[in-house]
């Protein structure tokens, strides 16, 4: 066999090494749900009791499939009329000026600090703060946590939607300021609706980030397993209750948590897929 | 410069001192005068680089979208200096066309049309804006062949359509002066010979003012004639009078392809 | 023809200007809101933590609750640091890294080799899927895989192996980006000599995409380097320093964590996050100056 060959394969058993990664993930996830699925059946996506008392033991993640739902579209809808402001700024309005490079890079660096800094900020610095404006629970809860998530996909939802604004063709927006359209008129008119779906797929890929957020989170949210009742309730995600539940987990404990770990693969891997598939189809 | 001014009785637009600088003493356009006749079909003609284009987009103040660019002299249009007028009033009065045609993709071809009312935020009745969209797509003979497709996006026609389509859309809004920044450079020679047909018949009703790098084209329909090289105007006059005898010898050596 | 454009209304006109200029101003205004947080806390984590930052706080371990409470008791600085942290996060990072990095640079340039055919394709999507994976799930594939299959029980190992998985899509992902950007004319021109093909990869593509590829590994890196939740799952923790990758070991984020919730040490979040946000942003700066200097 010549040299040739040999590299090839080795290039192409690399790529294995991958699939086989991702592969053994969802054998791995689903081998080790099997123990809660069988005793809970489906209604395990369905049930909202956590009850670990030995002998009665009974899990549902329904409680944790609530609030992950809810504190990840708050996030979103906070994060919103930021991050899109701030691709207007990047990309429209002081588009490669030195104001602009300045704020895209603070931007960069919200992206770079960890989740557990996010998590202590929330903790000494956000919480307090809603505190004395009135929030209850101590300012535990979805609220305090989307907001957190909010700041923490920023970063992800602005670039984004910036490199699309970007794209959109300067003769349009020209052929609009010709027929005497304000600046906003133009963003409203031509920018926006041509980069529409690009702009949702970064929302959409963006989201997906928010539901597998762990730490910061976790340290916000009040961990309760129940599903919230409100945008000031306290609750629990998929990533939180894992993370918190974990250190004292074995057996159908521990399985309901893979199980969870299970859906929330299931359910980013959807979410992104989706996201990817738009922004393909754009290109 | 002076001895170039053409002094034209009522001009549509008269430009006098017109400089336009990018960096800081870079200059575009150099200290141009010159007047507009109405109802005619006026040619500016250069070598690539030269600012015709430059000359063309400061007439609607499209250079104040860019920072650094800096704009001196007067230009006055219909008695009017432009400097005085909301950007959104004189870009009604001088409608644009692009070097590529450049309908909005998201709208249908009825909306592109109006889409200077759309958005400017003018409502107008159906009945209105169905005569609007009707009046300029026959203007530009495109009526026939789209009426049946009005609501289709405008992307889908051919590349001459297309440009028409623009036409129709700066048509809509019964502008004094057209600015056409080499409309057909990206058109293939039946499209463009359309285009041209369609600009003489045009001057009847409007004004119109076309960058041009073709001079077969400024030959063949427009009236009068600007030569500029290097930011200046070099000669201005009736297109016949430079073509056949050109005063300048940068204007005869363009002419007869020695560069350019 | 009739003219129309006579009836644009001036006070029309006035508004939509007003208008114009008003969403301008709120543009700027929740752009400004929207960085403020990373101000705010670089900010805080400065304050409340440069006067922890000392020679020590690299070079000692955590002091135990204890001695923690007496030395708040006395209005004294928390003594000791976190060495365990430190040399556990430089280990992972190290073994993730080595597992991470040939794996990814490899499946990238087969990527790039192989554009439309079915298996990269299917590759780069997986590899995108695994992208997106939170990486609270990672650390429960981690456990699965050598907390309970390699290492019977909580190690650096499993730490390393949930970081390497976050790492290897963003290098196979920059890796094949940048060998794009090389003008296919100099691996050409290598074939056409005769080169061998390896050599060619070897000698021609990964040094011109170097710094490409460097860029790509130091910002996957910084992105795993705070990493709190699979390393919880994995990696445990230690209090003291331990360099075997069979054995538990602290993270600087894990002790974090771990101070977070004891009262006695939460004096000690503050200098470590700084140190981590320190280590953590640089990285980034410079991964982003090789970039910007090979463009």
């Amino acid at each position: 066999m010549n040299s040739d060959k040999i590299t090839k394969i080795i290039l192409l058993f690399s790529s294995f090494i991958i699939l086989f990664v991702a592969g053994g993930m969802v054998f791995s996830l689903v081998k080790g749900a099997i123990p809660a699925f069988k005793s809970f059946g489906a209604g395990f996506v369905f049930s909202n009791t956590w009850n670990p008392t030995q002998g009665s033991e009974n899990y549902g993640a329904l409680p944790f499939i609530a609030g992950t739902v809810i504190t990840s579209v708050t996030a979103l809808l906070i994060s919103l009329p930021l991050s899109f402001s701030a691709s207007l700024f990047l990309g429209e309005y002081y588009r490669g000026t030195r104001m602009a490079k300045v704020l895209g890079t603070m931007v960069d660096l919200l992206a770079g600090i960890p989740s557990i800094v996010y998590g202590l900020w929330g903790f000494y610095v956000l919480r307090p703060f809603l505190v004395g404006l009135g929030l209850p629970n101590q300012g535990f809860g979805v609220f305090t946590a989307s907001i957190i998530l909010a700041i923490m996909i920023i970063p992800y939802a602005t670039s984004l939607s910036n490199e699309i604004i970007m794209m959109v063709p300067n003769e349009l927006k020209e052929a609009a300021y010709s027929l005497g359209a304000t600046k906003s008129e133009v963003i409203f008119n031509v920018i926006v609706p041509s980069a529409r779906s690009g702009i949702i797929a970064g929302y959409i890929l963006s989201f997906g980030r928010a539901l597998g957020e762990t730490m910061a989170v976790t340290m916000l949210i009040g961990n309760a397993n129940v599903i919230p009742d409100g945008f000031f309730s306290t609750g629990n995600t998929m990533a939180s209750v894992i993370a918190n539940q974990f250190g004292e987990a074995d057996g159908l404990k521990l399985s309901s948590l893979i199980a969870i770990g299970l859906l929330l693969f299931l359910i980013t891997g959807v979410i992104n897929a989706a996201g990817k598939f738009i922004i393909k189809k754009l290109n | 410069m002076n001895d170039n001014i053409k002094q034209i009785k009522d001009p549509v637009l008269s430009i006098r001192n017109l400089s336009v600088s990018y960096d800081k003493g870079k200059y575009a356009v150099k200290d141009v005068s010159v007047d507009i006749k109405r109802n005619s079909v006026t040619a500016i003609m250069g070598p690539s680089g030269c600012g015709k284009s430059t000359l063309l987009r400061a007439i609607n103040r499209m250079h104040e979208l860019y920072e650094n660019i800096e704009t001196t002299g007067t230009l006055i249009l219909n008695g009017k200096d432009i400097k005085n007028m909301p950007t959104i009033q004189l870009r009604r009065m001088a409608g644009m066309v692009f070097q590529r045609p450049n309908p909005f993709p998201t709208m249908s071809i009825y909306d592109n049309v109006i889409a200077g009312y759309k958005l400017n935020g003018i409502s107008l009745k159906r009945s209105e804006k169905d005569e609007i969209v009707e009046r300029s797509l026959r203007d530009v003979t495109l009526w026939d062949e789209v009426k049946d497709t009005l609501y289709k996006k405008g992307t889908f026609l051919s590349g001459g359509q297309q440009q028409r389509l623009c036409i129709a859309r700066a048509l809509a809004f019964d502008p004094e002066v057209i600015l056409l920044d080499e409309p057909t450079s990206a058109l293939d020679p039946i499209a463009t010979a359309k285009i041209e047909d369609l600009l003489v018949t045009l001057k009847e009703n409007y004004t119109i003012i076309l960058v041009t790098h073709n001079m077969s084209q400024a030959a063949r329909i427009s009236d009068y004639s600007l030569f500029m090289y290097l930011g200046e105007l070099v000669e201005y006059g009736k297109t016949n009078d430079m073509f056949t005898k050109p005063r300048d010898r940068r204007t005869e050596e363009y002419l007869t392809g020695k560069f350019g | 023809m009739k003219y129309q454009h006579k009836q644009i209304a001036k006070s029309k006109l006035k508004s939509r200007a007003l208008k114009d200029k008003a969403i301008r101003v709120l543009v700027v205004l929740l752009s400004v809101v929207t960085i403020s947080p990373i101000v705010l806390i670089i900010f805080k984590l400065i304050e409340k933590g440069y006067k922890q930052i000392s020679l020590d706080f690299i070079l000692k371990t955590p002091p135990n609750s204890y001695e923690a409470m007496t030395a708040l008791a006395n209005g004294e600085l928390i003594p000791g640091g976190i060495a365990n942290g430190i040399t556990g996060t430089l280990l992972m990072m190290v073994v993730a890294a080595v597992m991470a990095i040939p794996v990814g640079v490899v499946t990238g340039i087969y990527l790039y080799e192989n554009p439309g055919k079915f298996m990269a394709n299917l590759t780069r999507n997986i590899s995108d899927i695994l992208q997106g994976v939170p990486s609270i799930v990672l650390g429960l594939i981690a456990y699965i895989w050598v907390v309970k299959g390699i290492t019977n029980g909580y190690s650096a190992l499993a730490g390393s192996v949930s970081l390497a998985i976050m790492m290897l899509p963003m290098i196979v992902r920059s890796t094949e980006e940048t060998l794009k950007m090389i003008p296919v004319t100099i691996k050409e021109a290598a074939l056409a000599l005769g080169v061998p093909y390896y050599k060619v990869i070897l000698k021609v593509l990964i040094p011109t995409g170097f710094s490409g590829l460097l860029t790509g590994i130091l910002l996957g890196i910084s992105r795993v380097l705070g990493e709190t939740a699979p390393l919880m799952l994995t990696a445990l923790g230690s209090t003291i320093i331990n360099l075997n990758i069979t054995k538990p070991t602290s993270a600087v984020p894990l002790l974090i964590w771990e101070f977070y919730n004891d009262p006695n040490m939460v004096g000690l979040i503050w200098s470590s996050s700084l140190l981590l946000m320190a280590i953590v942003l640089s990285l980034n700066l410079i991964s982003k100056q090789i970039a910007a200097r090979t463009k």
